[in-house]
């Protein structure tokens, strides 16, 4: 999680006006890997334990939760952190996306 | 036809291909490159002269060809505006890394004696990759493996479909090729995997 950045706003604004986003902390988003046709079960685990650094036994659950439901939770974390992981995933060819949690 | 294998003695992941079998791999990897280099990016809704001149920016929406919005998702599904900052700050990046590891791929068949043109009968392609380039290669096999499904419309489930294809349709053709890339793929991984 990142500390929120202090903004600069107008004096004459008042508290009200203040975007919520600047004193709430940031929530955790989600990466999520969805399930295709083409990419190869072993090559989804091993790039969940390479990328990632999981466990075998950690990454082929991930893997079959995408097999099998269709999309998984992968990584979560601040936002910058998800696109990042987002990006390395598409580097990778797996289709991910990112969600933010409720 | 054996794949890739981990030599233990030199740390490195070994394969041995037919002239053919290397010429296709050359032929795929290159039509992979033309298509990240040549399609062009998607145009910005920039209109600010100077920042098109500079050209910094990067596509904000989707490609029009589908196997490359396969190959460049959307990271935003339901957010149109962070789905578009999010392509300007990383589809010219990965179409980069892309283009460079399956050139790789082409330059490392050649080096090991590819000719460019393949004439000869019985030629012999011995590679030899370290982690680093091996997993070049398994990045673009996947790319390529992306490309091919993507123009096949192959889906989950499908094999029957390509088992009745009579022999000489095209895209049956294609999807043997397909098939092969993916058994590259797969000893691939596992000889990365007994490398880790």
């Amino acid at each position: 999680m990142t500390a929120p950045t202090p903004v600069e706003v107008e004096p004459d604004l008042t508290a009200d006006e203040v975007p919520a986003e600047v004193t709430v902390p940031e929530k955790p988003w989600t990466t999520i890997v969805w399930n295709d046709p083409v990419n190869l079960m072993s090559y989804v685990t091993y790039v969940f334990r390479t990328y990632f650094g999981y466990s075998e036994k950690k990454a082929t659950r991930l893997m079959m939760e995408v097999h099998e439901d269709g999309r998984s939770a992968v990584s979560s974390g601040s936002r910058e952190e998800m696109e990042r992981d987002v990006q390395a995933m598409h580097e990778y060819g797996l289709w991910a996306t990112l969600e933010k949690d409720e | 036809m054996s794949g890739f294998a981990w030599h233990r003695r030199s740390k490195r992941v070994i394969a041995t291909f037919s002239g053919f079998e290397a010429d296709l791999l050359r032929s795929l990897t290159s039509q992979l490159v033309e298509l990240l280099r040549n399609e062009q990016a998607a145009p910005t809704d920039s209109v600010d002269p100077l920042e098109a001149m500079m050209d910094f920016s990067g596509p904000t929406t989707e490609p029009e060809d589908p196997v490359l919005r396969r190959l460049f998702p959307t990271a935003y599904p339901d957010d149109e505006e962070a789905a578009g900052d999010f392509r300007r700050f990383t589809e010219g990046a990965l179409r980069d890394t892309k283009a460079t590891s399956a050139s790789a791929i082409i330059d490392a068949l050649e080096e090991a004696g590819l000719p460019p043109e393949l004439t000869e009968d019985g030629l012999v392609i011995d590679v030899e990759l370290d982690r680093g380039e091996a997993h070049a290669w398994m990045r673009t096999f996947t790319d390529v493996r992306l490309a091919l499904a993507t123009r096949l419309e192959v889906e989950e489930g499908d094999e029957e479909r390509w088992a009745a294809m009579p022999e000489d349709d095209p895209r049956a053709r294609a999807h043997d090729i397909y098939d092969w890339v993916g058994y590259l793929q797969e000893t691939l991984v596992h000889a990365l995997t007994k490398a880790a």
